[in-house]
């Protein structure tokens, strides 16, 4: 090749840049946009691999042959679904990499960052992003991206899902899912992920196959690993892949045998300025903490299960058993899990535990306003109302508020607009109340739009939807467990509009 | 890599050569940063690399490798976490002392280094100069080191491919390792390392694990096939052998991973699926999650090309009024009967559509039928992928079960809310009333990221019709007030968009913008002109005043869009406003050169315009700002103004154009169309990729178009040979046993089906056989199914039972009473909601059946017409005969389903000993030295419970010729008083005797018991014979396992109750009757009614009269009855006027407790029947039980 430009057609004034000209104009950018195709001559094209792929686009464009002159080592035929993985941090850098197959740059991330930079929230990044050569599915978890490289079509719940698996498994491991832990496990990390996925499929991601597989750290074992200098990674082969149950480990055995099933009820609701419902509905899910030795085969009831709208199951539910009878039959993974997930609907009339009184005002010269907020119980089945938070998100314009709470404790950070009055226990008979000044920039015109409150509670030994177990029978194993259920009820997404 | 990429590394690459000469380490992760990265996330790292250990080792390093350094260090402190050597860690270790640690003897030494190389691999960095040294110890014994090395291969073996082939040996020896799980990490990891000199091995090292014995072994293998063809596609070929040989292997654990294979290597060969198709089907449930996702995928695309529309007469109507009818006729089978008549009607009487009326195949229906349940699956991919599966092939009337499966994961993690939203919104636009009932969960929240947001209010604006716009709006009023803009500015468009759809509500939500547009923020103004723009190019002329209103705003709003629509408009309707539009211009005139270009381009358009319409006034203003154009920076401004010059000032060059320069400019503009972004998204397989972002992503597979005649369904017949046909009931039952999972929920759905299933199935048979012409079963049992998914929506919404009972009709009971019995139905179906579920299950039921072949068909029909008859004549005579008959025969039919074997059904087998002979059939049981005087107390003789039904045990195929059938003789076991007396009858149809006949090896549930019958010596060929056993069910209706051995064989069998075994009757008097039901009812510590369930019954046609009813109650459970206060009951039936009560009582064999059953009739046919027990799940199964019988 030439290092001088050169006249290609005589015919023509154009001349072929040289190589000087070219390096010249990648260092400084042309600023062009990628297309993924070009008319590099009268009916030769230069294109991507996309571009090659999609035959009714050549045919459109007269292609009749192509030469394939790209080199690397996926320019053939990709056949992954997961390609490589990213962990990035809220700062933007990326303190993990795993790829299955060859090896994706990092810069890939950068459109990914972009888009995080324009994001104002990290909630707020598209969960998929396209790039030329590749697609960018990512979750926003625990404070924490985690990226994956896709090169061909699969579906997207596949990765997204299977992403929250991920951060499950390590949330499981560690107790946490945070770069500080992710970090200091960083071998096990990288084992875990190698198990999970093999050659961008998912493998194993039953927890308890993994953990037969690399057991999780614990306090003892990291002492006794360090005077035998072992490490976690599992010393026999496992055997739970081969056992016709996959979700659980063969060969379990506990001294004390128990099963614990939490009923976690939460209200999802809106309620507008008036206080009448707009929408309200419950989501239940039972956590189940099963600690039985052997093969056990569960069967749960409940008094009443013609209340579950909609349910979802642990693979371990049999589900024609539910259909016919309504009864929860399952051989339980071993440790915690959820068992299942169930939806009350609106239509059965959601009990709302608390009301909000609520007063905001701003002054027509709009240097400031008034707030005064009552909380108190409504409809809470004689249990006490614990735990309320109340989170206002104010009008940029209100640079400080000065209040005053007869219960609890209320900060305001003038960043992101935020306030939280913090109420604890609520009583009845002297309902708390949060009144005072709110003084806004000065000039700006009175606010228009309407904050909305959101509202955290707790109600302990009570479901909401009055959901009750009736009870829990063992079969296959001989010993008695000991078996034990909770219930309780939160605020899910329980919002008061003002 | 792409040329792209290729060429913009040139000049990095010459660049590092320079500054990083002596780093041969860095170049190669250097080389791949590319220089349009911004400084962002790449920085650190990028800075970070010249501060490499061997470098950075005394801890230089300026700017940001400082930090990388403190984060090296802290990492590495986490990798060699716990170990003796953590003093090393704060300085980094040279690469030598790394080699120097895998050189060693000790484990612990090597671990640690294969610690710190794979902590470094995960951070990015390299590692592969120490590829000598980590490849030297893969055939290390300490299994931790071994798995780091993997780790470590798996990375670098492409790039160092001559000294990973030293690996290979130690691959090839564990491939033949007796540890299954060695052989399989061996494949994994072989195929795994990218080196194409070893494509021949592995290509036979897949061969050889496709037919290992382990299933993981071959799953393994699975996944090592799209690898080897993506490191060579020439393998291609031997590949798909080795896919069609593992497609039809038979676990669940290896199909999931062999139709992912499929997808990768060649998805076009399609017709490797055929035989496997009613197996992956049949499957589906038990594959792992990811495999199903896969498989489903597959099998829509499958379907697309094998089945034909099912909504092919409907498409007809699709366009227009559609959607209506449709709607309609949800859950309406009368319509919907009207609307298929009328369907083949217009399909039949222009003879150019000669299309023939649509029958489903079997195997679509088995397709939809077993992936429904999937709907409940925790994870959302398999909930989508089944949601686009109902979508894209159910039958219209059915995709409705989706939708709440769809909202549900509306509560999930953000980013899958995301992709629901989206797909939810392109089904929304074609299938509104699917999500209409779930309107409010669409509803916004203020703290919904904003993305999420605006999805939802899509889906809303889709959702939006004339009922329930109202509630719309106002739920829009409040986001209009949000504090997020975009939204906002989002929720104003979508107000627009409804307003077009919706002309009731246009004037409403044209006021209501107008009012926007004193809004203090801008943005709201500016989003709202446009909008009005839209709005009022529909109907301009009665809204000039708003148009006035709009060009005062001019003075106020900076947003470029809104002048250039404000402009535009007052250009388009200049007629209308014919003052203000000249000063509108003068004012622009002024600010022309500081207006953005759209507006700019907007101001010579009103100019353009103005100078046409009234150029009196504005002439000269026109070609000031012409002028003003012309020397605009901008060439499209400056190129528009030379154009409209020409145009509209007429010269003696500008030519015959400016003539028609008003028509050109003043033409009537159509409105625009406001148009969901997602319309016709759904040309894209929904929940893929593509679909989300509307453009094909790399190998994607197109959805086929159905085609237009169906293919040959044969394709998908498996002929089974003749050992699997003996052995697949035996291995339906050995699955039984090992695998409780999977068999049990099949097992489970006999016994506990309810009244209407086998109602249904019944008058469903009886309607086939009545009518006769091609076709008209299968088109019988699709309506049936149809009408049984219907149902299932109303369960959803109860309020709509009525449209229910009508649909019953086509079903031909015509007789005189039914009339007025429906009467009854109507008010009375309310009570019971287990209705809809159990029709489903009648529904699938009925299905099964038409699964088998063709031939079989027929022949089922045949017998079933034969049945009919029987049961007809059964009927009149002796009417409790007949529920046994029916679920015996279903017993079969689903039997014949899964052997895929023509057996005579057998009706003597069968045969239901009839009313009288009580005494015969129980003769056996009396010569087992079992006789009936011994409860005198048990008023056998008051209890006509004559129908002992037989089920089988064992086949007499799979028996190899001995065929056993049991059943429950209802005496006291003598041995044991807790247990269940079982009557079992040993058949040997074989031609040589069969020996030592015993029970083996009893797998039974915690506190159940067993006491077997005594061998049975020799059962000479043609006899039979008939032993006792005794089970202690526990009171419970859980089956008792065991195996049934011959000299020679050993047989899987089951035994499960129906609850009405679990009992014996005991004697009671009215009195004491009631005196207990009352304590049961009062028990301390229970809950009111929790010992008593009611429900409410229309009795069977034949099932009126006093006998009737006791003769089936009796029938359905071991009960004994009360004789009510008189001897009345001895007599012939006078029925007390009021309401005849009927009593039962009796106690659960093994803990005794009282059964008490109350029966009360009235005269129009209904019934109240009353269970009290202590033990709720037998009372609830009871009633089930009993309310099936009473039905009939």
């Amino acid at each position: 090749m030439s290092h001088e430009a050169v006249r290609v057609d005589p015919d023509m004034e154009y001349l072929t840049p040289g190589v000087v000209d070219l390096e010249q104009m990648f260092w400084t950018g042309l600023g062009a946009t990628y297309t993924h195709c070009n008319q590099v001559w009268p009916n030769l094209y230069i294109g991507d691999k996309k571009t090659a792929l999609e035959k009714p686009g050549l045919v459109e464009m007269g292609v009749t042959h192509i030469i394939n002159a790209a080199e690397g080592t996926w320019n053939n035929v990709s056949t992954e679904m997961i390609h490589s993985l990213f962990l990035v941090n809220p700062s933007g850098d990326i303190f993990l990499e795993k790829h299955w197959k060859s090896v994706v740059s990092r810069s890939v991330c950068d459109y990914f960052l972009e888009a995080r930079e324009k994001a104002l929230d990290p909630e707020d990044v598209p969960p998929v992003i396209s790039t030329p050569h590749h697609y960018l599915i990512s979750i926003y978890r625990d404070k924490l991206f985690f990226l994956s490289v896709i090169q061909t079509e699969v579906p997207p719940l596949f990765v997204i899902e299977f992403l929250h698996r991920v951060a499950e498994m390590i949330q499981d491991y560690f107790g946490e899912c945070s770069e500080t832990v992710i970090k200091d496990n960083v071998v096990m990390v990288y084992e875990l992920l190698e198990e999970m996925l093999d050659n961008g499929f998912p493998l194993a991601t039953e927890s308890n196959v993994l953990k037969e597989m690399i057991r999780p750290p614990t306090i003892l074992r990291s002492v006794v690993n360090t005077l035998t200098g072992s490490s976690n990674v599992g010393d026999k082969l496992p055997t739970g892949q081969l056992s016709t149950i996959p979700w659980r480990r063969a060969g379990v055995k506990y001294t004390n045998n128990e099963a614990y099933f939490d009923v976690v009820e939460e209200i999802d609701a809106i309620l507008d300025r008036t206080g009448t419902t707009v929408f309200a509905e419950i989501q239940g899910v039972v956590e189940a903490c099963v600690k039985l030795s052997g093969m056990p085969d569960l069967t749960l009831s409940f008094m009443n299960p013609r209340l579950l709208d909609d349910v979802s199951f642990h693979p371990c539910v049999r589900y024609k058993r539910w259909e016919s009878e309504r009864v929860l039959s399952f051989i339980p993974p071993d440790g915690n899990f959820t068992l299942m997930t169930y939806h009350v609907n609106a239509q059965n009339l959601v009990a709302i535990p608390v009301y909000v009184k609520h007063s905001i005002n701003f002054f027509e010269s709009g240097s400031g306003g008034r707030l005064d907020l009552t909380v108190g119980p409504k409809q809470t089945m004689g249990k006490t109302v614990e735990g309320v938070l109340v989170t206002v998100h104010m009008p940029k314009t209100v640079l400080s508020v000065s209040l005053n709470a007869t219960q609890g404790s209320y900060t305001y950070d003038n960043a992101t607009k935020v306030l939280v009055w913090d109420i604890g226990k609520l009583n009845p008979q002297k309902l708390p109340n949060l009144r005072g000044s709110l003084s806004l920039q000065t000039g700006a015109p009175k606010p228009e739009e309407n904050p909305s409150l959101n509202i955290d509670l707790k109600i302990q030994q009570l479901a909401i939807s009055g959901l009750k177990v009736n009870r829990l029978d063992m079969f296959g194993e001989k010993y008695k467990p000991f078996k034990g259920v909770k219930y309780i009820t939160k605020a899910g997404k329980f919002q008061v509009r003002m | 890599m792409t040329p792209m990429q290729k060429l913009l590394q040139l000049p990095v690459n010459a660049m590092n050569m320079v500054k990083t000469a002596q780093d041969q380490m860095g170049l190669q992760d250097e080389a791949k940063s590319p220089v349009m990265s911004p400084d962002g996330g790449n920085h650190n790292w990028y800075n970070g690399e010249p501060n490499d250990p061997r470098h950075a080792r005394f801890g230089s390093g300026g700017g940001g490798g400082d930090q990388e350094q403190e984060e090296r260090a802290h990492l590495e402190e986490g990798g060699g976490g716990g170990s003796g050597l953590t003093s090393l860690v704060t300085q980094p270790l040279r690469h030598d002392d790394l080699k120097e640690m895998l050189d060693s003897n000790k484990d612990s030494l090597k671990l640690e280094a294969m610690k710190r190389i794979v902590a470094m691999i995960a951070r990015g960095k390299n590692a592969s100069d120490l590829f000598p040294a980590v490849v030297k110890n893969v055939a290390c014994k300490n299994i931790e080191v071994k798995k780091l090395v993997y780790v470590y291969l798996v990375r670098y073996a492409e790039e160092q491919q001559d000294l990973a082939l030293l690996s290979i040996s130690t691959f090839q020896r564990g491939l033949k390792d007796p540890n299954q799980l060695i052989r399989a990490s061996a494949l994994r990891v072989l195929s795994s390392i990218r080196v194409t000199i070893i494509v021949p091995i592995m290509m036979l090292a897949i061969k050889e694990a496709a037919s290992d014995m382990s299933p993981y072994v071959r799953k393994t293998a699975a996944h090592a096939i799209p690898k080897l063809y993506s490191l060579d596609p020439d393998q291609k070929d031997c590949l798909i052998e080795v896919i069609e040989k593992l497609l039809a292997d038979k676990t669940t654990l290896v199909a999931g991973s062999v139709v992912m294979a499929f997808e990768e290597v060649c998805p076009e060969r399609i017709d490797l699926i055929h035989k496997n198709y009613r197996k992956l089907c049949n499957l589906l449930i038990d594959v792992e999650e990811w495999g199903q996702v896969v498989i489903i995928n597959m099998l829509t695309r499958y379907a697309r090309t094998q089945f034909l529309n099912p909504n092919m007469n409907e498409s007809l109507l699709e366009e227009g009024g559609g959607e209506k009818a449709f709607y309609g006729s949800d859950g309406d089978d009368d319509e919907e009967e009207d609307k298929d008549e009328k369907d083949k009607k217009k399909a039949e009487a222009p003879s150019v559509v000669k299309r023939k009326p649509y029958v489903m195949d079997p195997d679509h229906r088995l397709l939809l039928r077993n992936t429904k349940p999937l709907l409940q699956s925790r994870n959302a991919a398999v909930v989508m992928a089944v949601a686009q599966l109902y979508f894209h092939l159910a039958p219209k009337a059915e995709v409705g079960v989706i939708a709440k499966a769809l909202v549900r994961l509306m509560r999930s993690h953000s980013e899958v809310q995301y992709v629901v939203l989206q797909n939810v919104a392109t089904m929304s636009i074609k299938r509104r009333g699917m999500f209409e009932p779930y309107l409010k969960s669409f509803y916004i929240r203020s703290t919904d990221p904003t993305q999420i947001k605006v999805l939802k209010l899509e889906v809303l604006t889709n959702l939006a019709n004339e009922t329930n716009i109202s509630t719309i709006l106002r739920e829009f009023q409040t986001y209009i007030k949000s504090m997020d803009k975009d939204f906002v500015a989002a929720t104003i468009q979508a107000i627009g968009r409804c307003a077009t759809n919706i002309g009731e509500v246009r004037d409403t939500c044209l006021n209501g913008l107008v009012q926007l547009l004193s809004n203090r923020d801008e943005l709201v103004v500016a989003e709202s002109v446009v909008v009005i723009k839209k709005l009022l190019q529909m109907q301009p002329e009665q809204h000039s005043d708003i148009i006035k209103h709009m060009a005062k705003l001019t003075d106020n709003i900076q947003v470029p869009m809104a002048r250039a629509s404000i402009l535009w408009l007052i250009g388009e309707y200049c007629e209308h406003v014919p003052k203000i539009a000249p000063d509108v211009l003068r004012k622009m005139a002024k600010t022309f050169t500081n207006e953005e270009d759209i507006v700019k381009l907007q101001i010579i358009n009103l100019a353009a315009k103005l100078y046409l319409t009234n150029s009196k006034q504005t002439k000269l203003l026109t070609q000031y700002v012409l002028n003003l154009a012309k020397y605009d920076q901008n060439y499209d401004i400056r190129d528009r103004a030379r154009f409209i010059r020409q145009l509209i000032v007429p010269t003696d060059k500008s030519g015959a154009l400016s003539k028609y320069a008003k028509k050109l400019f003043l033409a009537l503009k159509p409105a625009p169309v406001l148009e969901s972004p997602f319309k016709d998204r759904d040309h894209f397989q929904l929940g893929s990729l593509s679909h989300l972002l509307n453009a094909k992503a790399g190998g994607y597979q197109e959805l086929p178009d159905w085609p237009e005649a169906a293919p040959d369904p044969s394709v998908r017949n498996v002929e089974v040979p003749e050992w699997t046909k003996c052995s697949s009931r035996e291995k339906r039952k050995e699955k039984k046993v090992e695998k409780p999972f999977y068999s049990d929920s099949e097992g489970e759905s006999g016994p506990t089906e309810s009244a209407d299933s086998a109602s249904d199935t019944a008058s469903d048979s009886e309607s086939g056989s009545e009518e006769s012409g091609s076709g008209s079963e299968s088109e019988e049992s699709d309506q049936q199914s149809e009408s049984g998914s219907e149902e299932d929506e109303e369960e959803e919404e109860r309020k709509k039972k009525k449209e229910k009972i009508k649909a019953k009709k086509p079903v031909p009971e015509s007789d005189s009473e039914q009339s007025s019995e429906e009467e009854g139905k109507k008010t009375e179906s309310k009570n019971k909601p287990r209705r809809g579920g159990s029709d489903t299950e009648s529904g699938e039921d009925k299905d099964s059946e038409t699964e088998s072949s063709e031939s079989e068909e027929e022949e089922s029909e045949e017998e079933s017409e034969e049945e009919t008859k029987k049961k007809k004549k059964a009927t009149v005579s002796k009417p409790p005969s007949k529920p046994p008959k029916i679920d015996n025969k279903k017993e079969k039919k689903e039997m014949s389903l899964l052997d895929l074997d023509d057996f005579d059904p057998a009706p003597s087998l069968s045969q239901v000993t009839p009313l009288n002979n009580f005494l015969s059939s129980s003769l056996v049981t009396d010569l087992e030295g079992l006789s009936l005087t011994d409860n005198v107390l048990s008023p056998t003789t008051i209890t006509p419970s004559g129908n002992l039904k037989t089920y089988e045990l064992l086949h007499r195929i799979t028996g190899e010729g001995l065929s056993v059938e049991y059943c429950f003789s209802r005496q006291p076991f003598s041995p044991d008083p807790h247990m269940v007396a079982v009557q079992i009858q040993f058949t040997n149809s074989a031609a040589s005797e069969a020996k030592n006949l015993h029970i083996e090896d009893a797998k039974l549930q915690s506190g159940m018991r067993m006491k077997e019958f005594p061998e049975i010596e020799t059962l000479p060929a043609g006899e039979t014979v008939s032993v006792v056993m005794g089970i202690d069910f526990c009171d419970s209706t859980q089956a008792a396992n065991f195996q049934l051995c011959t000299h020679t064989r050993k047989f899987f069998v089951s035994i499960q109750p129906p609850v009405g075994e679990l009992m014996m009757p005991i004697f009671m008097t009215e009195n004491e009757f009631k005196k207990e039901q009352e304590t049961l009812l009062q028990s301390p510590g229970q809950l009111m009614g929790m010992n008593e369930i009611t429900e409410k019954v229309t009795l069977g046609e034949k099932c009126h009269g006093e006998h009737a009813v006791i003769q089936r109650v009796t029938t359905a459970a071991n009960l004994s009855r009360v004789p009510c206060g008189s001897d009345k009951e001895c007599s012939p039936p006078v029925p007390l006027p009021p309401s005849p009560v009927h009593r039962f009582a009796g106690k659960t064999v093994t803990s005794g407790s009282l059964v008490l059953v109350s029966v009360v009739t009235k005269d129009n046919g209904a019934a109240q029947v009353t269970v009290n027990c202590e033990k709720m799940v037998i009372g609830t199964m009871l009633v089930k039980d009993i309310l099936q019988t009473l039905t009939q």
